[in-house]
């Protein structure tokens, strides 16, 4: 026993000696630790499920020299994440993937001081559309029976959705107001849960992005009938959107990748570098394509450009959401 | 015992009021056509508890409940001991994880359990107190990827060259 | 008869030499993950996903069916040796775990707990096998109000698992869903209970930091105090006579939770959002309720080890069920495991069934596979478990602490949430002297942010009217059971009160 410890004890001291020169040799800003990798939402949701193909490509391609870990922080609509996020005592190795939350939890929570300005931009990695399904059972096949369905009845009609100020209620909301419709809104807590119970009819309609529905759809469940996109979809060629209906909008949950504030340039510039090669292997541009995603590019000012654009258009739909 | 289940439920009282008033930022009342609000699930639970509070001090009043019968103290010396130094050393254990990292607490913490309360030899507490912390940090970080707090940045050399070791 | 030749394909599949190298590895690597208190499932299905990259897509799911079978055993470990539940679902296993443990029986209810996950887990696969499309036709018809029916039912097993003392006993139920309540309000959007205006509240209270804060840190802090430093361990060595008798009174004394929890934990477990938590808390409260010993549970019942255990292995396979059928996850964990179907190129949804045979059929048949390595791998490593119960006490407790801290860190990753699991160990500490039970706070806790969503969501589909609770055919007649079950003991207390008084003055 007295031998085995310090022949262990032995080892682990040469193993410190030996390994300490090894400091420093480096070229460029590396990560010397784990990286941690902070995911705005629970495990399973759209963004989690990005997160985890992001870094299972980083690491089949051997991208980085510590691992990305993953970490789950969805409480409080994202505000777990922003908080956890800004204090991190060591910004160069904490990275956020963020969605739309990213502008409505600090809208909507301002005693929080959270400034997305003061966030570091790292890549863009594409953002994901919503489209209106309905249910075949439900006969109805275009928007226009659709408006006239819920216009007939008179605030019974029930869609579901994330949360109360959370993206999907915007864009129903948007919606309810440019047709005006009346519609009986019950929130989930997330876009799986919300897919489920249209698949199970307990509600009518949903605007679940098209990687949450496209299952449903190809065994001829979910029925799309509008896309909250600029241009009509690859996927879904004749689903009219809501621009060639007249109504000037658009809507995109962004799939973006974040550092912490206060991140160093050069630590900046690594993960700008890790996150690019990621979004042009075959893998992503992939992932792009089969889950409907919209490539949307951006250097690191035009993110900060869109960073203030989203926070301005989020202040109206807000405010018209009446929040 | 006796005094100590009265105060117990005295605390427990004020907490559920603190809840039950904490409650009241949403609304706690049936909002027609949509049912309760997001503060009467909590609110009303919170009563619940206050009532509850108030039967266990009832059950004290009429001597019924095992603990308002016994004229034992809640803790004696031998308990409080205890209590100090197991529950102290927890406490303390804590703390030093945000100054000397996960793994430096807990070699701290084992030794000083294994060796000064446990009565363990010297060779054995450290054997324990060295062995244990080096074993989960090859099962956290190395085998499961999860990260523990590193402590005050001056750890910064050692995790450095632990994670060249692992990765 | 086309099933069965796709299951055995699916079997001979998994006895490939990779294949069988990837469920043996994989069950043991989720058992040591499974018996760490804090880690699970979850942890080493995510963990090892991206792993998976290095071997062809079928492997890769068998490794990781085997990690998620191996961590459903080892739930039961952690419960019993260290008396600290590793998840919610392995709560109940502690009710008659730990006194077991206390006696020097731990190996009986290690060896009861490996067997009736056994049966739960091969009776969960037959009726996959046979009813998985009718099953899921099933799950989808279940909405808020049909969960929130099944929530009153669950709730409606606690009432008879609480101490004597009523008041106490509802104040722990009641402290514990207001506790799930606290951070934000999923209705409204809103932040909600943020005490004291702390923003570490925000994210509410996770079941690991009450349960680890109060079966890791007071339940051990009141066993120290208790024993006056005492403590013998009184667990008797190994032997392969031991097992083989133990064997035999586990097959004679649990067979019955171990069928209650089968099956009842499957059908919970189907139903996507439910789970394996409520299911297996039920299966205790039914076998219970149906033991011809009742007085025993609680004290060291094998039942009341088997039907928690066979339920919640049995659940776990049937939350398997959503996600392969509807591309629905079930539970954080098949929810990853879906993530990876993505990666590999499946597209999760109804039509996995009809165009991916191949890959369904090898799956399910990893299940059996699985599930038999996991047995045998356990049954194996028990007298490792039972050697660490043979520690001196004052080395295993403070492994336990620091098990217990280190564990929930990794679970949370937050010192905030550390500090409020030794806040609820100091509190639990105390509440125990006074006999308040604790179960059922660490039980709500789990129960109570399913159950407030879905009432609400309901109130608001009916514009608030609560017969939506009685008029729905399936959520009607659950309702009426749980509402019988949950007045059927405090009657039973009238009745008897009443009986005593009139007795009294004669």
């Amino acid at each position: 026993m007295k031998l085995t410890k310090r022949i262990f004890m032995g080892a682990v001291g040469a193993a410190l000696l030996a390994t300490t020169p090894m400091q420093a040799l480096a070229d460029g800003w590396k990560p010397r630790k784990p990286i941690d990798f902070v995911i705005m939402a629970g495990p399973g949701g759209g963004a989690d499920q990005i997160a985890r193909f992001v870094q299972s490509v980083a690491e089949k391609k051997d991208l980085t020299n510590r691992p990305l870990v993953p970490n789950n922080k969805g409480g409080g609509s994202g505000a777990e994440a922003l908080i956890h996020v800004s204090n991190a005592n060591d910004p160069d190795h904490t990275i956020l993937v963020t969605l739309n939350s990213f502008f409505t939890t600090p809208l909507r929570q301002s005693n929080l001081g959270i400034d997305v300005q003061k966030f570091t931009p790292v890549a863009m990695m594409g953002v994901d559309p919503f489209v209106l399904w309905v249910h075949k059972d439900s006969g109805i096949t275009t928007i226009d029976e659709y408006v006239e369905t819920v216009r007939e009845m008179g605030g019974e009609y029930v869609m579901g959705g994330t949360g109360a100020g959370q993206e999907d209620s915007i864009v129903i909301a948007y919606m309810s107001e440019a047709y005006g419709l009346d519609i009986k809104y019950i929130p989930y807590d997330g876009g799986g849960a919300v897919a489920k119970d249209l698949a199970g009819q307990q509600i009518m309609a949903s605007v679940n992005n098209p990687a949450e529905a496209k299952g449903f759809y190809a065994a001829g469940d979910f029925v799309p009938l509008l896309a909250f996109s600029d241009e009509r979809m690859p996927a879904y060629p004749d689903v009219p959107t809501i621009k060639e209906q007249g109504h000037d909008f658009s809507y995109y949950n962004q799939r973006a990748v974040v550092g912490a504030p206060g991140m160093s340039d050069e630590a900046a510039a690594y993960y700008q570098d890790v996150f690019t090669q990621i979004y042009e292997s075959d893998e992503w541009q992939g992932y792009l394509e089969s889950e409907s995603l919209s490539p949307l590019w951006m250097n690191a000012d035009e993110q900060r450009d869109y960073w203030a654009l989203q926070v301005e258009n989020h202040k109206k739909l807000l405010a018209a959401l009446g929040e | 015992m006796r005094v100590g289940e009265l105060v117990t439920a005295g605390i427990l009282a004020l907490l559920s009021l603190y809840l039950m008033w904490k409650s009241t930022e949403l609304p706690i009342g049936y909002i027609a056509g949509q049912g309760p609000g997001g503060g009467a699930w909590p609110f009303w639970l919170s009563g619940i508890m206050l009532v509850c509070c108030g039967c266990i001090a009832f059950n004290w009043w009429r001597g019924s409940s095992p603990a308002s019968q016994s004229d034992e103290p809640v803790l004696d010396s031998y308990g409080w001991r205890t209590l100090l130094l197991v529950g102290g050393g927890i406490i303390g254990f804590v703390a030093l994880v945000s100054v000397i990292s996960m793994y430096g607490a807990i070699a701290v913490f084992l030794f000083y359990y294994v060796w000064f309360l446990g009565r363990h030899g010297l060779a054995l507490s450290l054997a324990i107190s060295l062995i244990s912390p080096i074993a989960l940090f090859f099962f956290f970080e190395g085998a499961m990827q999860i990260t523990m707090p590193s402590g005050l940045p001056f750890t910064d050399p050692v995790f450095n060259i632990l994670y060249d070791i692992i990765y | 008869m086309e099933v069965l030749s796709l299951l055995a394909d699916g079997m001979l599949l998994s006895l490939q030499p990779l294949n069988l190298a990837m469920i043996l590895i994989g069950v043991t690597v989720g058992l040591f993950i499974g018996a760490m208190p804090g880690l699970g499932s979850v942890n080493g299905v995510a963990i090892l996903l991206p792993v998976t990259f290095l071997v062809p897509p079928g492997s890769a799911i068998i490794f990781l069916a085997a990690i998620y079978y191996g961590a459903m055993y080892g739930g039961a470990v952690s419960s019993v040796t260290l008396g600290i539940p590793g998840a919610s679902t392995a709560v109940a296993t502690t009710f008659d775990g730990r006194p077991l443990a206390r006696q020097g029986r731990a190996s009986l209810a290690l060896v009861t707990a490996a067997l009736a996950s056994f049966v739960g887990g091969t009776v969960a696969n037959v009726l996959f096998t046979l009813f998985a499309p009718v099953l899921a036709s099933a799950a989808l018809s279940f909405g808020p109000p049909e969960v929130f029916a099944l929530m009153l039912l669950a709730f409606a097993t606690f009432v008879g698992l609480g101490g004597d003392d009523i008041p106490k006993t509802i104040f722990s139920i009641c402290f514990g869903l207001v506790l799930g309540a606290i951070g934000f309000d999923q209705i409204s959007g809103a932040p909600r209970l943020v005490l004291f205006d702390y923003n570490g509240f925000l994210q509410g209270i996770g079941f690991l930091v009450l349960a680890i804060g109060v079966y890791g840190i007071g339940e051990m802090l009141w066993t120290i105090e208790q024993s006056r430093g005492e403590i013998e361990s009184t667990t008797p060595k190994m032997t392969i006579k031991g097992i083989t008798a133990d064997t035999k009174e586990a097959a004679k004394r649990g067979w019955r939770g171990t069928m209650i929890g089968s099956f009842l934990g499957f059908f919970v477990g189907v139903l996507p959002a439910a789970g394996a938590t409520p299911g297996s808390l039920m299966s205790y409260g039914v076998t219970k309720m149906l033991s011809r010993n009742p007085e025993e549970f609680g004290k060291g019942s094998p039942d009341g080890v088997a039907a928690p255990e066979a339920a919640n292995n049995s659940a776990s396979t049937g939350s398997m069920l959503p996600m392969l059928t509807l591309g629905i996850p079930g539970s954080p964990t098949t929810a990853i495991l879906l993530g990876g179907m993505v990666i590999w190129g499946l597209v999760p949804g109804p039509r996995l069934f009809v165009d991916e045979q191949e890959f369904v059929w090898g799956l399910i048949g990893s299940f059996y596979i699985s599930n038999a390595a996991a047995l045998l791998i356990n049954l194996a490593f028990i007298p490792l478990f039972i050697w660490m119960l043979r520690m001196p006490f004052t080395i295993l407790a403070p492994m336990i602490f620091v098990l217990s801290i280190a564990g929930g860190y990794a679970a949370t990753r937050d010192m905030f949430d550390i500090w409020l699991m030794v806040v609820f160990g100091l509190g639990a500490f105390f509440l125990r002297k006074f006999d308040y039970p604790l179960a059922p706070a660490v039980l709500a806790i789990v129960l109570g942010p399913i159950a407030e969503p879905t009432l609400r969501q309901s109130l608001l589909l009916s514009s608030g009217d609560p017969s939506i609770f009685f008029t729905r055919p399936v959520a009607g007649p659950i309702t009426v059971v749980a509402l019988i079950l949950i007045f059927l003991p405090a009657l039973k207390v009238l009745r008897r009160r009443v009986g005593r008084k009139s007795k009294k003055p004669a």
